[in-house]
């Protein structure tokens, strides 16, 4: 059981540096909807003692909704906007990599000096998932297209709810789907923006949305 | 009771879609915001039981917040209704910028803010965090298309701020949550917690550095949605391209939202023992928000932006009033109240300005008083209320925060605090004199205008001026409960 989950960690973290280093916007739609999928199978594999038909709600219903029904919307945004790859990042794939390599690091250092009041089910659990977390951040910040922030939105949503699966048990179902509604809903309405953001602008660079900001003093 | 308050304007957001008609939507709007404050009313006069483990009631704290959204939101819907028969239909050209746009459709716009009611009653009622976080999400998703009304460049820029940023800084504050689950479990990982009387009564029961980590996840996240520095970055931009009848909701209600979040989770380090960490905190952000925002307003350009970080001043205030305790934390309670009342009073104002002078700049906007004789005088009045001044009620409710602020040992946070009040002071005024009084840019004749986009604003400026003579012995009642529940004490 626990070299399942394991195996599903590890998998987490190497989905996260593809992301860091893939600059065709399809492909990294593909592997942030296999992170999804996978975090599906967590809170089965995470919960060791029985499958609760709460997990399997929860399991089930993450699966769909970030494996399935998110790339879908990204591959309409993407469609319809004409965005094949993310040109000229803020911070560059091979760059973007190294300082990967490094909050891993970090993330490992952190995860072992963690005092968790109880053992984690898994000891790759904490690193992996503040590795995801930090990996949605870092696609926000060191991206240009608007649909690259979506996906770190994705990802980093990702991260967090994999850190929650598995420190807590505690969080109500009910809570929990209605987590899940809020960032479908985000997704969504983020959805609908980039596609008015590419009908006023022509494209989806973010960068060129600065107008707004005080006059020179 | 309580869930009539979250369903009713839901239900009417639906309706909203369906109905064709404009005028009988605007309606819908108008009797939906009179139910609602109807209905809380009837919860302020007879406060519902709420059953010990219940997810949502409204205690003193809620009760409170939950009548100044429903209060901002009837003055709100009467402004509304009338200035979405100002709106020009097809396109139209923004003087500022140039830009030509189109509205959003109306129906989506109110049943947004109808929706945006609804959610705002549910953060009030939320007694356990995860559905608190649930809901504050929820107003995020709800206010994002009222501020891309104007389907324009920069309203979208601003949108898109709102929504990755607020988002973003929220989502910090669900992993602030999952490690208050850690800190409140047993040994072995089972029975933790979310609800908040529960976690209180815990107290000192609680793990310390899970806890610590939990608040300060927690004031990052919410903060970042409250407008605290250095997260404020996206709500000069979002309050000033909303519509002005968003843009009170936002200044007035929505932040006031974000701070019930994080007053909550203040309570629960207060009750541990660590309301000195918490308290710290808060007063290092409160003050770092009040001084950057002084500054801002130093050299204002644009009066809509002005407003905002105004707003951001006083939630800096708020912060601080917590963060201090004993009877600031009341002080905040009270600001709270009154800064919703002007700041969206303020705002309404504000939109009478851009409609009839079509534009955000204040130095292209002069003789107010004599082209608006109604709206140029409130907005005189305004500037006493917002800075703080006797005899409005904003006078009363600083004094307390500054008093606990001058309090021996601690002399310098209110210097600090002082001197940025006297800074946006100064700014403000420059700008509301020249708009109000200064020489007019071409020689427009004074306009009638209608009632429904003065009274509004009247209103709501009555409500802070007296406060400041009288506060009524109910409200008294519930700020001195709401204070003791969070934590804090009492004048």
């Amino acid at each position: 059981m626990n070299n399942a989950l394991d195996m599903l960690l590890v998998f987490l973290v190497l989905t996260d540096l593809v992301l860091l280093g893939s600059s065709r916007l399809r492909n990294a739609i593909r592997i942030a909807a296999l992170q999804g999928l996978m975090l599906g199978l967590l809170p089965l594999l995470a919960h060791g003692h029985g499958f609760g038909w709460s997990a399997v709600l929860l399991g089930a219903g993450s699966a769909l909704l970030k494996g399935f029904v998110f790339p879908s919307l990204l591959n309409r945004a993407l469609r319809e906007t004409n965005a094949r790859r993310e040109i000229e990042p803020l911070v560059g794939y091979v760059a973007s990599l190294l300082i990967g390599m490094g909050a891993l690091a970090l993330s490992f250092g952190f995860g072992a000096r963690l005092p968790l009041p109880w053992p984690a089910p898994s000891q790759w659990l904490v690193p992996a998932g503040l590795f995801t977390v930090w990996t949605g951040l870092f696609l926000i910040v060191a991206r240009r297209k608007a649909i690259t922030q979506v996906l770190g939105y994705v990802v980093l949503e990702n991260g967090i709810f994999a850190l929650g699966m598995v420190l807590v048990e505690a969080m109500p179902l009910l809570v929990e789907l209605g987590v899940l509604l809020d960032v479908f809903v985000a997704v969504f309405v983020m959805g609908i923006i980039v596609f008015h953001i590419n009908r006023e602008f022509d494209h989806i660079d973010v960068d060129q949305l600065r107008a707004l900001k005080e006059p020179a003093p | 009771m309580t869930w009539t308050l979250v369903i009713l304007p839901l239900l009417a957001a639906v309706a909203a879609v369906l109905i064709r008609s404009d005028r009988r939507r605007r309606a819908l709007l108008v009797a939906t915001a009179a139910g609602h404050f109807a209905l809380t009313a009837i919860c302020w006069i007879v406060p519902p039981d709420v059953a010990p483990g219940a997810w949502v009631g409204l205690d003193a704290a809620g009760r409170l917040f939950l009548g100044i959204a429903s209060l901002l939101f009837l003055a709100t819907a009467v402004y509304a209704a009338h200035s979405l028969g100002r709106e020009a239909h097809g396109r139209q050209t923004e003087a500022d910028t140039g830009s030509v746009f189109v509205n959003a459709p109306e129906a989506v716009f109110t049943a947004c803010l109808l929706a945006f009611l609804s959610t705002m009653s549910l953060v009030a009622a939320s007694r356990h965090l995860g559905v608190l976080w649930v809901a504050v999400e929820a107003t995020t998703l709800a206010t994002a298309p009222l501020i891309y009304f104007h389907r324009q460049p920069s309203s979208l820029e601003a949108t898109w701020k709102y929504l990755l940023v607020c988002s973003v800084g929220i989502a910090l504050a669900l992993l602030g949550n999952f490690l208050l689950v850690v800190a409140s479990a047993a040994a072995d990982g089972s029975d933790g917690t979310l609800l908040v009387t529960e976690l209180v009564a815990r107290g000192a029961d609680l793990r310390a550095p899970w806890l610590k980590a939990a608040f300060a996840l927690l004031l990052v996240g919410y903060g970042t949605k409250m407008g605290l520095v250095p997260m404020h970055t996206w709500l000069p931009d979002a309050h000033s391209e909303a519509p002005s009848p968003v843009s009170a909701l936002l200044s007035g209600a929505l932040l006031n939202c974000a701070f019930l979040g994080i007053l909550r989770a203040h309570s629960i380090c207060a009750a541990a023992g660590l309301g000195d960490f918490s308290g710290g905190l808060l007063v290092a952000f409160g003050l770092a928000t009040v001084a950057v925002a002084a500054a801002f307003l130093a050299n204002a350009a644009d009066y809509k932006r002005m407003l905002a970080y105004s707003s951001i001043e006083h939630m800096g205030l708020l912060a601080l009033g917590a963060g201090l305790g004993g009877a600031a934390l009341y002080g905040a309670l009270l600001h709270a109240v009154n800064h919703s009342a002007v700041k969206a009073g303020l705002f309404l104002l504000a939109g009478n300005f851009l409609a009839a002078y079509r534009t955000k700049t204040i130095a292209r906007v002069g003789g107010g008083i004599r082209r608006l004789p109604a709206s140029g005088l409130l907005w005189l009045a305004g500037l006493f209320a917002i800075a703080g001044s006797p005899p409005f009620g904003t006078f009363a409710s600083e004094f307390t925060i500054l008093k606990e602020a001058f309090a021996p040992g601690r002399t310098a946070v209110g210097v600090v605090a002082l001197a940025a009040l006297a800074i946006a002071f100064a700014g403000m005024s420059k700008a509301f004199l020249g708009m109000a009084l200064g020489r007019s840019p071409g020689d427009a004749p004074a306009e009638r205008e209608a009632a429904a986009s003065v009274w509004p604003a009247l209103a709501l400026l009555a409500v802070s001026l007296v406060l400041g003579f009288w506060i009524p012995s109910g409200l008294q009642a519930g700020l001195e409960h709401a204070a003791r529940l969070l934590g804090g004490g009492t004048p």
